[in-house]
């Protein structure tokens, strides 16, 4: 199935997809990253405030290169996601619904996805000139000083995904390579 | 004996590293599109157009064809008939990859410190290595690395008993344990032999080996087509969502090593194997 979607998501939203769906998403979503994401849990961790709204957020793994002038964004592909496989299960309490990144994720962040209804996103990993042009806009939220590690909210339109892990704990990385040889082997 | 200003070497790099940001070398570019033809599986094959109009995006000048663009390995080819003048030669590498950065809107991906973690602000140092050669040219290679791939690269000091299968074998499980995480469909480089700091050295040069080109030794040119067709054996696919396309090549290089010993390094280089190069 393709799907056209807005972010932030909704719960019902993130439950129509089924690992291997295309998405095309608009709307508004974070970057964040290594960095980032241990900052966020630090504030977690002394009761401190977040710098950005978590209900229905959609993460993007993702540290841009330099804006050339008049554009709003340099070249901008997902990021290895089980880097932050330590910080994902407690932003998924805390309402987050979407991560966009690339490869695999642990057996404690697929049971946090299914828990919270969410879903794990898949760019295009090195196809970072052909998503820079799905972003419209892009706004510094926090932590400016970690340069291309920097918190960003970003204007989106129609950016290329696939659904990799969806709510209920599907996993295309699992399902995909598993299908196609099926396939291999009928075929011989 | 020829004298050569290191002020040289930076304007090479420089140029160099902005170029390899925005274009792919063709054999690589080539290799996708071939692997694209003959790709049976409906996801890989788009996910393989999509990488092919990425390239043709960044070929525009305008986005680098990965946000990552790399931490920068610079090889220097010195003949040894050169003598270096106008400065130090690491500071003038480092300037060159300082004006790229700048010049070509790169990422500042360098930390000045593993632990601490704070950018340089210029994406320097370079990750330099220096070869003496015969003669009295320079040849300067500029290779930027990912972060993603290096992560997944992966050595081992394997028991000589272990043989060419023990080779096969590690070579094969670092991919299948590398997933989707490295961006396939990947080029493979494998340094045999030496120890364990040469056999790293040299697996990351075996990246640097044009496609075409397979090992001179019956022994090693097979092993090569081996491991080719047994990595796509595994279905991993492009972005790991299934497919016969997980890796374009593997280029194996070897050298002399120790009566105990079978090192084995693994370089894992994404589908954006950046390399250029030129001789002054």
């Amino acid at each position: 199935m393709e799907y056209h979607l807005t972010a932030p998501l909704s719960k019902a939203q993130a439950a129509l997809l089924r690992a291997g769906d295309k998405v095309l998403l608009s709307g508004y979503i974070y970057t964040a990253r290594d960095a980032a994401h241990k900052r966020l849990c630090e504030l977690l961790d002394a009761g401190r405030p977040l710098p950005i709204e978590l209900a229905g957020a959609v993460i993007y793994y993702a540290g841009p290169t330099p804006a050339r002038p008049g554009r709003p964004i340099g070249s901008i592909g997902p990021t290895t996601a089980y880097r932050m496989d330590k910080f994902t299960p407690r932003l998924l309490g805390l309402g987050m619904l979407g991560m966009i990144g690339k490869g695999d994720r642990s057996d404690e962040v697929i049971a946090a996805i299914k828990q919270a209804g969410a879903v794990y996103f898949g760019a295009t990993g090195g196809a970072a000139a052909l998503l820079a042009r799905a972003v419209r806009g892009a706004q510094t939220v926090a932590f400016a000083e970690y340069g291309a590690e920097q918190i960003s909210r970003l204007e989106i339109s129609e950016m290329p995904l696939t659904v990799v892990i969806d709510s209920l704990g599907n996993d295309l990385y699992k399902t995909g390579p598993k299908s196609y040889l099926q396939t291999i082997d009928t075929a011989e | 004996m020829r004298e050569i200003n290191v002020n040289e070497i930076s304007r090479a790099v420089r140029k160099l590293y902005v170029e390899c940001s925005y274009h792919l070398p063709p054999d690589i570019e080539q290799a996708i599109s071939e692997a694209a033809a003959g790709e049976p599986w409906p996801v890989a094959r788009d996910i393989l157009a999509q990488l092919k109009e990425n390239l043709a995006v960044a070929r525009q000048g305008v986005y680098p064809i990965c946000q990552d663009t790399g931490m920068c390995c610079v090889y220097l080819y010195i003949g040894q008939d050169v003598h270096l003048t106008g400065g130090d030669l690491s500071a003038a590498v480092d300037q060159g990859v300082r004006e790229g950065q700048a010049e070509g809107y790169l990422r500042k991906s360098m930390l000045l410190d593993p632990i601490e973690r704070v950018n340089s602000g210029d994406n320097t140092p370079a990750l330099l290595s220096c070869f003496i050669v015969p003669g009295e040219q320079l040849r300067v290679v500029v290779a930027p690395k990912g972060g993603g791939s290096e992560n997944m690269c992966r050595i081992a000091m394997l028991p000589p008993a272990a043989g060419i299968e023990g080779v096969h074998d590690f070579v094969l499980q670092t991919v299948q344990n590398a997933g989707a995480n490295p961006c396939p469909p990947l080029v493979i480089g494998v340094g045999v032999g030496g120890n364990f700091d040469h056999a790293a050295l040299l697996s990351k040069q075996a990246l640097l080996r044009p496609l075409a080109r397979r090992h001179p030794l019956p022994l090693y040119r097979e092993l090569e087509q081996t491991l080719l067709d047994d990595v796509n054996k595994l279905g991993v696919g492009p972005q790991g969502f299934g497919g016969a396309t997980t890796a374009l090549a593997v280029n194996i290089e070897v050298l002399p090593t120790h009566i105990a010993c079978l090192p084995v390094a693994v370089s894992i280089g994404c589908h954006v194997t950046r390399h250029a190069e030129l001789i002054i």
